[in-house]
Parts: structure tokens; C-alpha cells; sequence
């Protein structure tokens, strides 16, 4: 027997959570991708909710280009089951493909071909009709505010120009789904503002994007939801202040006379829920008000007779949240084993 | 709704053949180079060696250049459609080719949008070799009258464009499995020794050791070759001493292999592009 008729409510702009909660516009289960032996995608699942903005954060390698390629058809999926945008990638990826845009990695704009002609040569693979395209060509010009460049060949532009037009032609055919791959990488710290912002407004206006980073702040800034990804497995999944939250609710560092007694010294105390050997010390993870605590450890440990020679406070941050769950820094790439040991061996 | 789709390829192929302005004009200029110098030079040769060879009576003679004419047209749409799918593969290493596999545009349109640009510069081609060839003296359509002038231009292209579309196919297919264009380099430069010289573009293939005439006789390029002849010069002449016949049947015949070269070409490429992953 059916149940009550419910009458949802859905704005045009989905941007509430109302809306996020309800609506899968990527669904993944059990991905796995080799090349051989090495297995880039080790059997991740993950859904992305309609009007959001999801990332994939991970060191280069984790995965997160095989992972989207898969997902915007480009590669054959081998194991597991991906639906995007209601269509399955193993069964219809040409329907997949009509309804989605890809920013890749790498510019992959034509060097002799001008902006306009570049926005119509897409417009035209994806048979959009012709009125259709020249109006829509016109308007992301300006949304990406090339419209002085449009008779500009694309080896003219600089790497932030170059990034819009990109965007642009992504959009090109309004898709609900975008998908950027590393939007920001190569561009000055002005212009990946910029990119943000561009990329901001382009969700509010009701596309839900799918990025891939490797920058933290990045992650950190632009998204809703975040999954950390590293060695093909997603290790967690959340909203950035949940991440946070979750790891600790400060973060103090200190480098004493003698890190081991501090440890064991420190473990006892109720507030603390973890510490890792960092660099020359030693980074506990506290769930209260650090700016409290600190005083009271400071004390605890001067009446053990150990001398502290830095103190230092902070909120915690991706980069933080990332170290804990991978337990390497994301700059490290895996090419430093002996920190990666020395965190490894820090962590409880 | 029939797709127009490999239309878009073939656009932006052609905005890129006439944008590169040292591209065109080089395409343009090279086969009326070899009509100028390599072909007066034989011409000038051959002429000498075979002018005191008694001609076979009743039999209309021509001269080498127009023999050789119609041989440099062949070689000519060979060059150009063996190179034709290199702009697959600097797609496929600047990354520009993903656009195209991440669209829902199918990919036999890529074959043949890339195909129909290549065949359009082999028309361009042919048609600048039979202009300047008449002009320096070659004996294309000689007594014709307007309208058979007409039918033998529209014959020559008929040939000209099934052979380009078999060797467009083959580049196409052997661009998209590499990676390097070097490596397409040196294929093609393998191809085109045994398909130029074993054929009858230049030379006749009487003379032609058996294994030679043999390969000359599946050779694409000699049933294109007579195919130009053919139309161009007519089904019974003679040059450099030998008699050549043709009938609307061999002719016919030459058209249908070439026919079934091109379509055994399209196979091989429709079979490496979707085997294909571009990423």
C-alpha cells in the first residue's frame, strides 16, 4: 500500500540542506581501479548531494584523478557500481556525459583557436542548437568576464583567463554536475581567490560541483562536505568544521626538556584525547578551551621539574586533520619515510 | 534526427588548415613543386629515352608530364591522407582530445569529421595539380569538350576521395593507438616506400620483377592512379613506349577495390577508437 503523498517543496536553487539531504546526484559503491598490480581506487563508496560542493582532498597520487575519470566516463569502470546524475557510468555513459561539465587538471584549450570559437566548438559536440549556443556563449563571457577577449586566441590569455574559460565551457551546457580537477593548480595566490569566488557563485546559481585538491585551504574554503583521500581509500568524510571538531577542539604544541615524560605525563589528564610526535615536540589534541588548559599543564609539568622551551595555541586546521587521519603532511607526498615513521610512531 | 556531429570536427580541422598560414600555403605549393621540377626534369628524360621507340599505330601518344601528372596527384592524396590523422594524436598529447571522449559526441563522428577535412584538402590538392599541370603543359583532357571535362574532374574526384577516406582511416587508427608522433613518422614513412614505388605513378610496372607486379597490382595507389588516367587522359593511349586500355569495367573494378579498402580501413579505425582510452 502506498504510503502518504508528501508534497516536497524544492526550490529552484537547491542550495538548503533540506535539499542535500535528500537528493543523490552522485552515488558510488565499492570502487576499485587497477593498473595491473597497483590498485589506484582500493573499493571507496561515497555520495555526493545535489546543489553541494564536494571535494576529494589528497596528496597527488591518492586516486582522485582515477576516481573522477571513471566518473565522467573517461575510463571504464572495472569493479563497483557509480550513478551519476541518475545515469550508471558501466551502463549509459553517454547520458552521463550529456549531463555533466569537466574542468581538467591540465588546460586543455585549443592554442589556435579564439575563446568564442572554443565555447562554440564545445557547444556544437554536444549538439546544442545554434540560437542556444551564441546566447549561451555570450552570457558566460561575461560571467567569467572574457567578453573583451572573445576574439582573443586562447595562447593569449594568462593561466587565471585561461582557468575561466575553461569553467566557462564547462558550464556550457548548463550541466547539473561540474566536476573541476584541481581548479586552482599553478595559479598565483590572487587568482585562486578569484577562482574560488567564480566557483562560489556558479554553485549558488544551482550546479553542484565535484572537486578534486590537494591545496588544504582550498578544501577547507570552498566546500561543504570534504573527503580525505589517501593510498585509493577514503579515509573520512565530513563538513570541514566537523573534521575539526572531530580531531580536537584546540591544539597545543609544546617542545620540552623531555618530550617522553611530558607525554606520559600529559596522557593522564582528562581533557586531553590524543598527542603526536611532531617535529622537535610534541602536538596534543584537547577538548576544551585550550586557553585554560594551558596554564594548568604549564604548571603540572614545572612541578615535574621539565622545562618547557616552546609553547604554542591554535584552532585546528585541514592540515591538522589531514596529518591525523593519513598521519603524514599532505606537502610530504610519502617521499619522507622518516617522519612518516616518527608520526606514525607518535600516534596512539 | 540524423547527428551531424562529426560536422564539428571537420570545422575545426578546416579553421585550423587555413589558420596555419605556413601549413596551407606549403600543402598548396609542394604538389605543384613536383610537377614543376621533378616532372619536367623525367619529362625532359623519359622523352629521350623513349622517343626513338616506334609508336604503336592508331594509338593517341601522350607526353610523360601528362603521364606522370596524374601520378603526382595520386602520390600527392597518399601524402596528404597518410598525415591527415597526426592532428589526432597532438590532440591526444595536448590533452584536447579529452573534450572530445568526455562528450557525448560518438566516436565514429572523430573518424569522420577528421576523414572529411582530409578528403576536402586532397580535392584542394588534386584540383591545383590539373590546373597547373595544364598550364606547364600537361595534356589533361585533351579535346574534351565542357561537359566531359566536367564528368572526368567529377571522376578524378570521386577516386581521389575513396582512396584519401581508406588512408585517412588507416592514419586515424594509427594515430589514436600511439603515443608519440614521431612514432607515426616513422610508420608512415614505412608505408609509403613499398605503396609509392611499387605502383604505376611515376613508371610503368611491366617492367616490374613478378612479386613486384603483384604488390603493384593490390596496391591501392596504382587503382587510383588509373582511375585519374583514366579521366584525365582517356582509356587508350599510349606513353614511354607502352599501350595503355582501360574499359568503364576495369575502371569500375579499380573503384570497387578501392571501395572495400577504405571500408576494411574504417573497421581497423572504428575498432582503435573504441578500444581507445584517452585520459
Amino acid at each position: 500500500m502506498p504510503g502518504p503523498a508528501v508534497f516536497l517543496w524544492r526550490p529552484q536553487e537547491s542550495v538548503g540542506w533540506y535539499d542535500m539531504e535528500n537528493t543523490h546526484i552522485i552515488e558510488v559503491s565499492g570502487l576499485v581501479h587497477r593498473y595491473g598490480d597497483f590498485v589506484a581506487v582500493d573499493n571507496i563508496s561515497f555520495s555526493v548531494f545535489e546543489g553541494e560542493i564536494f571535494s576529494f582532498l589528497g596528496p597527488n597520487g591518492a586516486g582522485k584523478s582515477t576516481a573522477i575519470n571513471i566518473l565522467t566516463t573517461l575510463l571504464r569502470i572495472q569493479k563497483g557500481k557509480a550513478v551519476v546524475a541518475g545515469h550508471d557510468v558501466g551502463i549509459a555513459p553517454e547520458k552521463v556525459r550529456e549531463s555533466i561539465g569537466i574542468v581538467f587538471q591540465e588546460v586543455t584549450l585549443d592554442r589556435d583557436m579564439t575563446c568564442w570559437e572554443i565555447l562554440e566548438f564545445h557547444g556544437r559536440l554536444y549538439s546544442m542548437p545554434r540560437d542556444e549556443r551564441r546566447l549561451r556563449i555570450e552570457e558566460l563571457l561575461e560571467l567569467v568576464q572574457l567578453e573583451n577577449k572573445r576574439d582573443t586566441f586562447t595562447k593569449h590569455l594568462s593561466g587565471g583567463m585561461k582557468r575561466r574559460l575553461e569553467i566557462a565551457r564547462g558550464l556550457m551546457t548548463r550541466p547539473k554536475l561540474l566536476f573541476l580537477d584541481e581548479p586552482t593548480i599553478g595559479l598565483d595566490p590572487q587568482t585562486r581567490m578569484k577562482m574560488w569566488d567564480y566557483i562560489k557563485a556558479v554553485n549558488r546559481d544551482g550546479t553542484t560541483i565535484f572537486l578534486t585538491t590537494h591545496y588544504m585551504d582550498e578544501a577547507d574554503h570552498l566546500s561543504d562536505r570534504i573527503s580525505i583521500i589517501d593510498n585509493g581509500r577514503i579515509i573520512t568524510t565530513g563538513k570541514a568544521y566537523e573534521l575539526k571538531n572531530m580531531l580536537a577542539k584546540d591544539l597545543i604544541y609544546l617542545e620540552t626538556s623531555d618530550n617522553t615524560a611530558t607525554e606520559a605525563i600529559l596522557k593522564g589528564m582528562d581533557s586531553v584525547t590524543d598527542i603526536r610526535g611532531k617535529g622537535r615536540g610534541l602536538l596534543i589534541m584537547v577538548n576544551t578551551d585550550g586557553t585554560r588548559l594551558l596554564p594548568r599543564i604549564m604548571e603540572t609539568l614545572g612541578r615535574s621539574g621539565i622545562s618547557l622551551d616552546t609553547v604554542n595555541l591554535k584552532k585546528p586546521s585541514m592540515d591538522d586533520v589531514f596529518v591525523h587521519y593519513t598521519g603524514r603532511e599532505l606537502r610530504d607526498e610519502g617521499a619522507e619515510k622518516p617522519s612518516l615513521a616518527v608520526a606514525r610512531a607518535g600516534r596512539r | 534526427m540524423v547527428n551531424l556531429g562529426f560536422l564539428t570536427i571537420y570545422w575545426r580541422d578546416m579553421l585550423r588548415f587555413v589558420r596555419f598560414k605556413t601549413l596551407l600555403i606549403s600543402s598548396l605549393v609542394q604538389p605543384a613543386l613536383w610537377m614543376a621540377f621533378f616532372g619536367i626534369a623525367m619529362a625532359a628524360n623519359f622523352d629521350r629515352l623513349t622517343g626513338n621507340i616506334p609508336p604503336i599505330p592508331g594509338v593517341p601518344t601522350v607526353t610523360y608530364l601528362t603521364y606522370m601528372g596524374a601520378g603526382v596527384i595520386a602520390m600527392t592524396t597518399l601524402f596528404t591522407s597518410l598525415f591527415g590523422g597526426i592532428v589526432l594524436l597532438f590532440d591526444k598529447n595536448w590533452g584536447l582530445m579529452r573534450e572530445i571522449m568526455a562528450s557525448p559526441l560518438p566516436r565514429d563522428h572523430i573518424i569522420f569529421g577528421i576523414a572529411l577535412s582530409g578528403m576536402t584538402k586532397s580535392f584542394i590538392q588534386a584540383v591545383i595539380i590539373m590546373v597547373f599541370g595544364i598550364f606547364i603543359g600537361a595534356e589533361f583532357f585533351h579535346g574534351y569538350s565542357a561537359m566531359e571535362v566536367a564528368v572526368s574532374v567529377l571522376g578524378i574526384l570521386l577516386f581521389v576521395g575513396i582512396f584519401s577516406l581508406g588512408f585517412l582511416f588507416l592514419s586515424a587508427a594509427i594515430s589514436i593507438s600511439l603515443e608519440s608522433p614521431e612514432g607515426l613518422q616513422g610508420i608512415i614513412t614505412l608505408l609509403t616506400m613499398p605503396i609509392f614505388f611499387a605502383s604505376n605513378a611515376l613508371y610503368p610496372v611491366n617492367a616490374f620483377p613478378p612479386v613486384l607486379q603483384a604488390i603493384s597490382t593490390v596496391n591501392p595507389l596504382t587503382h587510383l592512379v588509373n582511375g585519374i588516367r583514366y579521366f584525365a587522359i582517356g582509356g587508350n593511349f599510349q606513353a614511354i613506349g607502352i599501350h595503355y586500355t582501360a574499359t568503364p569495367q576495369t575502371i569500375a573494378l579499380s573503384f570497387a577495390l578501392l571501395l572495400v579498402f577504405a571500408a576494411m580501413m574504417f573497421g581497423l579505425a572504428y575498432w582503435r577508437f573504441k578500444k581507445a582510452i584517452v585520459t
